[in-house]
């Protein structure tokens, strides 16, 4: 192939700690003496310290790349644990940032972490790109992966992407200049309401392991520059099938950044684009709410408050208020079974799914119906602490 | 032919991972999916009828956008792929 990455300005010498750490790199042709170098004067930027950030680095720091840049302003909760592997019980409630480079030096002593403690962003993407020769994008949210990939496109740095639904991935590798960038596939982000909502949110905890150790080979390969790199395909991945699935990209004429007739040359709004902005936080701030202390009281009093849950059923099963199940997207075809002149308290897991069937049985003639405030999960923090959170 | 769908679309989908439809055009295969699945629609069309930005179709491994669109005859050996953008593992409504 040819070499995507320009040939560093300085080879740094081994020393024979290293030599032998890397040994079985160095009898293979492919890395060579020269291709450790080459690792060792790369740098690498990955974008969180999460489930893709997690085997990406740790497998970049095992494999020698001098220098790795984190970008995280995470926390570590126990909801990490079963996917992001750099992180560990103990770590619970210290900085992503903190544990990582602490695994990382464990790992590699000879490797140079850049730690980043901010939110990647507008002002700071692109000075902070500059200091790396690849981004490996490990974010879990639209608006940092369009100003990833333009921060890319715009400053000319590779961009190895991949991202995971449940138990499905998608990875490339975006904004070289012999193939695509992640607008030319999608030029816009789903509109806030279209997207999956939390009940079908998850992800099967592998799945950010599969994944990032196939972004983490794709960034090897482009600092060896060796093999075929993932540029100009899409590579699906089902895990549930085990099936690995190929799609041919191809840059897009008509690519607002990376085209011919680019309408965008600097980095925007990114949360604006996304349609976030304007409507940040839950429907539940335009519909009405009660209080899980008022709920409370009223039911001790036992007044006719007639309790509505939006879950899942298997949401159900994890931790319910004894409420009617209706799941969210049922609601439509289910009204029926509700009694309209009832007064009717609706609830999800934290606030959001349930003030959306709010607004909508109020748009189907609903008068007194209202939004649970932070869902179950406030009712277990401030009312039953004996429930279980998830 | 069949239709893939994609995980974030099944449950639109009477949860089903694969659909055979008879068609002759990848339109007209789209347009039998989503009479059969109504709630599909919005997810794949905008109001304006326009296929989303956020969803590609490619026919076998080739994107739809470089054939000849929604017209790209299909036979019945094909295989039309949903590919929405996806963006991560995080719970919408948590942190």
């Amino acid at each position: 192939m040819a070499a995507i990455l320009g040939t560093p300005a300085v080879t740094p010498a081994l020393s024979n700690e290293e030599i032998l750490r890397y040994s079985r790199h160095l009898i293979m042709p492919e890395v060579a003496m020269e291709g450790q170098q080459k690792l060792k004067a790369a740098r690498i930027l990955c974008i969180g310290a999460g489930g893709l950030g997690s085997p990406v680095v740790l497998y970049l720091a095992a494999a020698g790349v001098g220098t790795l840049g984190l970008v995280d302003f995470d926390v570590v909760d126990f909801t990490n644990l079963q996917r992001q592997v750099i992180h560990t019980t103990a770590d619970v409630g210290r900085k992503k940032l903190d544990s990582a480079a602490e695994k990382i030096a464990a790992i590699n002593p000879h490797v140079d972490v850049r730690p980043f403690e901010t939110r990647l962003n507008s002002e700071n993407a692109l000075q902070l790109f500059r200091e790396f020769d690849l981004v490996v994008d490990g974010t879990d949210n639209f608006p940092t992966r369009y100003l990833v990939n333009d921060a890319c496109v715009l400053s000319g740095k590779p961009n190895v992407y991949a991202s995971i639904f449940r138990f499905e991935g998608q990875a490339s590798v975006f904004a070289t200049e012999a193939g695509p960038c992640y607008r030319c596939l999608y030029p816009e982000p789903p509109p806030p309401g279209l997207v999956p909502s939390c009940a079908e949110g998850g992800v099967l905890g592998i799945l950010p392991g599969l994944l990032g150790v196939i972004q983490a080979t794709e960034a090897i390969k482009l600092v060896l520059g060796f093999g075929d790199p993932l540029i100009n395909r899409l590579l699906l991945v089902d895990a549930q099938t085990m099936r690995f699935r190929e799609l041919r990209l191809r840059k897009n004429p008509e690519c607002p950044v990376c085209g011919p007739r680019r309408t965008i040359t600097k980095l925007i709004d990114y949360q604006q684009f996304c349609g976030i902005r304007g409507q940040e936080g839950p429907a539940s701030h335009r519909v009405p709410e009660i209080e899980p202390e008022e709920l409370r009281r009223r039911l001790e009093r036992g007044e006719d408050v007639f309790v509505l849950d939006v879950r899942e059923p298997h949401e159900y099963q994890i931790v319910n208020l004894g409420g009617h199940l209706i799941p969210l997207n049922d609601l439509p075809r289910r009204m029926h079974e509700l009694d309209s002149s009832r007064e009717i308290v609706v609830h999800c897991r934290s606030g959001a799914r349930s003030g959306r069937a709010v607004e909508f049985l109020q748009q189907a003639g609903f008068r007194k119906v209202k939004n649970l405030r932070g869902g179950i999960l406030a009712w277990a923090d401030r009312i039953d602490h004996g429930l279980p959170k998830y | 032919m069949k239709i893939l769908i994609p995980t974030p679309l099944r449950p639109y989908a009477e949860k089903r991972a694969s659909v055979e439809v008879s068609a002759s055009t990848v339109g007209e295969a789209l347009h039998t999916l989503t009479t059969n699945n109504p709630e599909l629609r919005r997810h794949l069309f905008s109001d304006d009828g326009r296929l989303r930005a956020f969803v590609n179709l490619y026919l076998n491994d080739e994107d739809v956008r470089y054939l000849e669109k929604e017209n790209t005859p299909v036979g019945e050996s094909d295989t039309l792929s949903i590919v929405p953008s996806i963006a991560g593992g995080r719970i919408s409504g948590g942190r």
